[in-house]
């Protein structure tokens, strides 16, 4: 048998010496001779429609060496879901007929040094005429038919096969509602969270001599970046050489590929290396965040402590365009019910589009705001029936070989076990009935 | 735009730029001198990641004109030690998990040797406290902190 020689030991990190050392080279540490310095002209309001681009006097700056707009970009759409079905497209790489968030990219400026791309920048935006629509910035309003629709398909939720909602029914809740002792609601909100890695998103492009780009990038998702940077160039993904792995700081905020087709499109217009590095400010107003999250549950506990019927409304707010947030919601949509074994469930989970910053990726984005509030409903229920909250959530916990809500069987259960660990480890002495419990005493049919 | 000429002791060597006035320190490392071990995070003063040693003290280098150090010395963490000939600080970094995408590192180091310099024994407390204008965001303090008190650890042992 092969002998396991790394588990259950302490090995040094293959990165570490250069991180201590400052060798590590991140990619604003990549400079190019004759490199040029990139700034993007961003929406002033949340939402307007675009009456007038005039980059002549930017163009005519000294030391300008391009402009980069709409007409730039060969497929000026963000793809980055379309493979999983998220679509219509909705978001293009720089806009030209309106913009939906205070920060939207709309033009790019490229320049001999980043103080006059700054300058040359600060010139669009005062020549730049926006007509001001008003925003749409709360979910709940933005569900109601009164609201103006910001999405061209005529509403502002992602539609789920014809819905503006992912819905999830699983029994018969209003049944289960009617057989329970108590009635226990909650609603519970986040507002967003931002990355704020210490690196902010930066990214360097050089054009070949054999007409190949090199894109040093700190993506968290190297190749799917090259994927959607070549669908946005139209070009081959062999015309791509893609350097990245060291990245300083992700969490799920340099998953979006929005540096890097920019970039790209700059240096292939001016034909010189090209460095891209938003401020700290972009990088806090204008990258995607977390969504922020409201979550209204409804449970039917029995006095013995059995949640018999669970119903969740969710509205996620994903701001002005999908990034990951649709795939985030039918994340979301499964793990409301929570680990818990409930025999009947229903959830109603919206993808709701402001004009807002987008939200997208981050670190179990649509799984832990779910957790957040359904542990603080349990802890609510504890309280309300007056029971241990350990013993309310060891009754519930799901068993392997029950069904969930989503249709599927348990076969790696392992929350039972996990709280009687966490009980032990703070010291927190569990009654021999919970001390006995497991995640395979299960046997068959519910009684409920 | 006219230059003026900055000398000041670099890493122990004399090094004289010739550079427009306003240009910070951090930009004249980075940019200038190709010293790249001091890092960009904030450009404003919050985050600590541009930390160099101004004769022995914590300076955040994206503020500083690099005009101000005329005559002074400067140390960044490539003055400190290498791959090979790692600073005690380093080693202990390295040993504890310090580092985990390393952002933060070389101002976290930084900062950790001006404290170790003038106080080879500190206290938990005050090593919170010489850090506080150093942020991480994904390391986490703990193992920073615990490098520290290794690495000050080690250095009393050798003296």
């Amino acid at each position: 048998m092969k002998q396991l020689g790394i588990v259950g030991q302490s090995v040094k990190r293959r990165d570490g010496v250069g991180h201590v050392t400052g060798q590590t080279q991140y990619v604003d540490d990549v400079f190019y001779p004759n490199m040029l310095w990139l700034q993007m002209v961003r929406s002033p309001v949340a939402r307007g429609k675009i009456r007038r681009i005039d980059t002549s006097r930017a163009e005519a700056m000294p030391g300008v060496a391009a402009v980069i707009t709409a007409q730039d970009v060969p497929n000026n759409w963000y793809t980055i879901l379309c493979l999983i079905g998220i679509e219509p497209n909705d978001e293009p790489v720089l806009a030209h007929e309106e913009v939906m968030y205070e920060g939207e990219p709309i033009c790019a400026v490229v320049a001999e040094t980043e103080d006059i791309a700054r300058e040359a920048a600060a010139q669009i935006l005062l020549d730049l005429d926006i007509e001001e629509q008003p925003p749409v910035l709360d979910v709940e309003y933005a569900i109601r038919p009164e609201a103006p629709a910001i999405k061209k398909w005529g509403n502002n939720t992602f539609m789920y096969d014809g819905m503006n909602h992912r819905r999830l029914r699983f029994g018969d809740v209003e049944a289960g509602f009617a057989q329970a002792d108590y009635i226990v609601e909650g609603t519970y909100q986040l507002s967003p969270i931002e990355h704020a890695p210490i690196e902010t998103h930066v990214c360097v492009v050089k054009p070949e001599p054999d007409g190949r780009l090199t894109v040093h990038t700190n993506t968290q998702a190297l190749y799917f970046t090259m994927d959607n940077t070549a669908i946005i160039l139209k070009v081959p993904s062999n015309r791509l050489r893609m350097i990245g792995g060291t990245v300083g700081g992700g969490f799920g905020g340099k998953v979006d590929v929005i540096t890097e087709p920019i970039t790209c499109i700059a240096a292939m217009k001016t034909r010189r290396p090209v460095k891209w590095r938003w401020s700290r400010e972009e990088e806090f107003r204008y990258s995607s965040t977390r969504a922020a999250v409201k979550m209204e549950y409804k449970d039917g506990v029995m006095k013995d402590g059995r949640i018999v019927a669970r119903k969740v409304r969710s509205l996620q707010d994903a701001g002005a365009y999908h990034r990951h947030s649709p795939y985030g919601v039918q994340k979301h949509m499964a793990n409301l019910p929570g680990p818990y074994n409930i025999p009947n469930v229903w959830v109603d989970a919206y993808c709701v589009y402001t004009n807002r910053q987008p939200s997208s990726a981050m670190r179990g984005f649509g799984v832990t705001e779910a957790s957040f509030a359904i542990e603080v409903q349990m802890d609510r229920i504890a309280r309300t029936i007056g029971m241990d909250p350990w013993e309310i959530r060891l009754i519930n916990a799901y068993r392997n070989g029950q069904m969930r809500p989503v249709r599927k069987i348990v076969e790696d259960a392992t929350l039972v076990e996990t709280l009687q660990a966490a009980a032990q480890l703070v010291g927190h002495e569990l009654p021999e009935h919970l001390r006995a419990m497991s995640s395979d005493d299960y046997h068959g049919r519910d009684e409920r | 735009m006219a230059t003026i000429t900055v000398t000041f002791q670099l890493n122990g060597k004399t090094t004289a730029l010739a550079v427009e006035p306003l240009t910070t320190l951090r930009t004249a490392l980075r940019e200038h001198l190709h010293l790249h071990a001091t890092k960009a995070g904030c450009g404003q003063g919050g985050c600590g990641s541009c930390t160099v040693l101004v004769d022995g003290e914590p300076i955040l280098s994206c503020l500083l004109p690099v005009a101000l150090v005329e005559g002074q010395s400067v140390t960044t963490l490539e003055g400190i030690g290498g791959p090979g000939e790692l600073h005690p600080l380093q080693a202990a970094f390295y040993d504890h998990f310090a580092a985990q995408c390393g952002y933060c590192t070389s101002g976290m180091i930084l900062a950790a040797k001006a404290l170790l310099d003038r106080n080879p024994t500190p206290s938990r407390e005050e090593i919170m406290e010489a850090l506080s204008g150093n942020l991480c965001r994904c390391t986490g303090y703990l193992p920073i902190i615990e490098a520290i008190e290794d690495a000050a650890r080690q250095m009393e042992a050798v003296v």
